[in-house]
């Protein structure tokens, strides 16, 4: 094994050497890289970053190198993200296949799986999607009814999920199913794979107040699912779908620091301006602090929870970093719009209250943020 | 005694606009005027009806051909307004318009102005601020003396109903630097004069305003409103009344926002019982009644101490405006997490309330500046 100091040198001169100079900038909303068949790159740039970090296997770097991973410890995965940090240089990808199915996959998948999906992932050559919820099943997600009928060597998928991010955009989907009609709610459901281009799925997208559409309703009906699409075992999929989660709610709990950003504090300064050395609004003053300080609280615990673990996943601290990350970023919407005044309330495409009114959604996404405290109330103080 | 509760002429004015109001606007029509690009920002058949209830009349004296009503009864039709989303020019005529002239116009302006605005003949349009976080301190827009009278030249922005209105109250420099609280004086200028450019911005609340630059736009001396430099205080009592107004629309969005969410708490059902049944959002709900039963004594004080001329009424509008401007980012962010993923979604009407409250919260000084300013006016 390199030690750290060498590795975060080679690391930093190969960097230095391939990162786009456009890329080392803070990214506007709406530049994601999120790959797939159909992703539009915004610039050559994009698309050249992208391709150098996958073949390393650093867009995925703790993942195994045998599935196109960098196979980094977590360690040197950390000095890779602080040198990353260092040159403010944007996420070569972000993707559901990254942070959802991938470490599912590697936890509960079939070789043959991992082999077909997770060198895919890893290039940004296919895009996922997450078919969980359904109109009558939101945070009680064993509620589910969409039905997959066993023929044989595959299955006959019928039903309606809701909410589902770009669905329209995606290549695949995974997606839970009841398998079982007649065993208890969560018992009788599996995780299954498929195409978006399989007969029988459609992709409806749902404006949402932010005034774009990344969600859909999407209708499968009569959709063939092949039977070695199953991750894990058939029935088994709760467990799973449970497991994947953790994962989920660890990304969304960073949402308000993947990429690097400009700190709240800079853009205090430069929206309300400095009096003798303090900011101009002694209350403004006194909330920005106060953020800033939770803030860094939140990403002090990500990391101790982190070094800490010795799985795969966080497991159920994953739900206070959920919770709380997620009403940081709430709260830090709530500070710009303020900071800003009327000027991001402006309705151009730009405009902060695009960013602000779609942080509302956080709190909501992966689990909402009351059933993140239940889960700390009932699993982790064993209360009720 | 000043009571805080409405009298005959109040509740009787309260029912008509709830009844008017709820058939007429709420966030349909609203969404009608977003979405067909409509650039004033109101569907003027419903202001049409404002004027043909006389709406516009309400603060208008009865000598000036108004229904000189209290500003009470005023604020129960904006709190009505709040509840419904409904957009008109309602607020920057009726309320500022009509309030500058009453309270600095002298006899000849009242004539002029005050029965056509009271007819629904002429709307008007306050242009003070300058910055995108109010500061009131802050009017960098000159007035310069020539032999004919003024010459206005400066920069207004976010100002309410500008692109429509016919008239524009501008404040000015007459003397004294940038930030002096003294040396401002009000005009009443046509929007059509010459100088005036006017350019339209949308907003999130799908109510545009309008940045108004004046390149040596000329005012008689007929056209100044109170006595020269002496503006600020004018000023003053229109921001005050403005922010009073704005708690009680912001108070009828918090109302409307509670009323939604507690049906659906008792409507939505997962795992097998109804969400209301879950001590969790219980709780939360029970809190957000309080606040707004709070905030609603706040308003109908301050209504009040308009009408008495209260020495305290700047102190009251500020801390009514922190305590409306709380209670509505609680009640409408409550009414987005409690709704789950359909709260998100623009087919459902709560973002409508949400991007409006931002914006009434932001108008003429957030919860933080009211904060500085109640501290202020306290002492500390
Ligand atoms: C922006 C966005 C993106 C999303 N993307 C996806 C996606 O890609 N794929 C996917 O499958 N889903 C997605 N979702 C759906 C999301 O997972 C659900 O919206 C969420 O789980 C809540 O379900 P619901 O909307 O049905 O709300 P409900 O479950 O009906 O909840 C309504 C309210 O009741 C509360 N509540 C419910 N049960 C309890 C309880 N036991 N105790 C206390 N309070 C309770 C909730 O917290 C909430 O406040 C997305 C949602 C959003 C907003």
């Amino acid at each position: 094994m390199q030690d750290d100091t060498a590795f975060r040198q080679e690391t930093r001169t190969w960097l230095a050497a391939n990162c786009p100079a456009s890329m080392r900038s803070y990214m506007p909303v709406g530049e994601t890289c999120s790959g797939g068949r159909h992703f539009q790159f915004i610039s050559d740039d994009q698309k050249v970053w992208m391709q150098r970090m996958a073949e390393r296997g650093w867009t995925a770097p703790t993942w195994p190198t045998e599935y196109g991973g960098g196979g980094l410890t977590k360690q040197h995965a950390k000095i890779l993200h602080d040198e990353l940090n260092a040159i403010t240089a944007r996420s070569p990808l972000t993707s559901m296949g990254l942070s959802m199915i991938g470490p599912a996959l590697l936890e509960f998948g079939s070789e043959e799986l991992k082999q077909q999906h997770l060198p895919a992932i890893v290039r940004g050559d296919i895009r996922w999607c997450q078919g969980y919820s359904e109109p009558n099943a939101g945070s009680d997600l064993a509620g589910l009814q969409a039905k997959a009928e066993d023929r044989g060597d595959h299955f006959i998928v019928n039903g309606q999920k809701v909410w589902t991010t770009y669905a329209d955009k995606a290549d695949w989907m995974f997606c839970l199913v009841r398998t079982d009609l007649n065993s208890a709610k969560h018992s009788g459901i599996s995780l299954v794979l498929f195409d978006m281009t399989t007969p029988g799925v459609s992709a409806r997208p749902i404006l949402l107040i932010s005034g774009s559409s990344p969600f859909c309703e999407t209708f499968l009906d009569d959709v063939r699912v092949e039977k070695n699409q199953v991750v894990g075992d058939i029935n088994a999929g709760w467990s799973i779908a449970k497991y994947l989660l953790t994962h989920e709610r660890e990304m969304i709990g960073g949402i308000g620091s993947t990429t690097a950003q400009k700190t709240v504090g800079a853009r205090a300064i430069d929206a309300v301006g400095l009096r003798e050395g303090r900011l101009a609004d002694e209350i403004l003053r006194g909330e920005v602090a106060d953020w800033e300080i939770d803030f860094m609280s939140h990403q002090l615990t990500t990391e101790r929870v982190r070094d800490e673990s010795t799985s795969s996943s966080l497991g159920n601290a994953s739900a206070m970093l959920k919770l709380y990350g997620t009403e940081l970023n709430k709260r830090r919407c709530e500070l710009l719009l303020a900071l800003e005044g009327l000027d991001a309330m402006r309705w151009d495409e730009s405009s902060e209250a695009r960013l602000w009114l779609r942080s509302k959604g956080n709190s909501i996404e992966g689990g909402t943020s009351e059933i993140q405290l239940n889960i700390i109330a009932k699993r982790i103080l064993g209360l009720g | 005694m000043m009571k805080l509760v409405l009298d005959n002429e109040e509740r009787m004015v309260r029912d008509s606009a709830e009844l008017f109001l709820t058939d007429t606007a709420g966030p349909s029509l609203l969404r009608e005027v977003r979405d067909s690009g409509n650039p004033l920002g109101y569907a003027e058949p419903l202001w049409q009806q404002m004027i043909d209830l006389g709406w516009p009349g309400i603060l208008v004296p009865e000598e000036f051909d108004g229904l000189g009503f209290s500003q009470v009864a005023m604020g129960q039709i904006m709190e009505q307004a709040g509840m419904s989303l409904a957009s008109s020019p309602l607020f920057s005529t009726a309320v500022l318009g009509a309030t500058a002239l009453t309270f600095a116009g002298n006899q000849q302006q009242k004539t002029e102005f005050l029965p056509k605005i009271a007819a629904g003949d002429l709307t008007f349009a306050l242009a003070v601020d300058e910055t995108a976080r109010h500061n009131a301190d802050h009017i960098r827009t000159v007035a310069n003396k020539t032999d004919q009278g003024y010459s206005l030249t400066g920069s207004k922005c976010f100002v309410v109903n500008g692109q429509s209105a016919d008239m524009l109250i501008v404040a000015a420099r007459t003397s004294g630097s940038d930030t002096d609280k003294n040396g401002i004086s009000l005009f009443i200028i046509a929007s059509e004069s010459a100088g005036i450019e006017s350019v339209t911005t949308s907003m999130m609340d799908s109510r545009p305003v309008a940045t108004i630059h004046l390149k040596n736009v000329h005012a008689d001396e007929s056209q100044r409103l109170g006595a020269l430099d002496q503006g600020g205080a004018t000023l003053a009592h229109l921001l005050t009344v403005a922010n009073v107004h704005l708690t009680a629309e912001l108070l009828g969005i918090s109302g409307e926002c509670f009323k939604r969410t507690l049906a659906y708490l008792k409507d939505r059902k997962q795992f097998g019982v109804a969400i209301g049944s879950f001590q969790a959002l219980q709780h939360r709900a029970a809190l957000l009644w309080v606040e707004i039963e709070l905030c609603k004594s706040g308003v109908i004080k301050a209504l009040r101490a308009l009408d008495a001329e209260d020495k305290d009424a700047a102190l009251l509008a500020s801390a009514i405006k922190v305590k409306a401007c709380k209670t509505a980012e609680l009640a409408t962010n409550e009414a987005i997490q409690m709704h789950g993923g359909i709260g998100m979604t623009d087919a459902f009407d709560v973002g409508f309330f949400i991007k409006r409250a931002r914006v009434a919260q932001m108008l003429f000084g957030d919860c933080r500046y009211h904060l500085n300013k109640f501290a202020e006016y306290s002492g500390y």
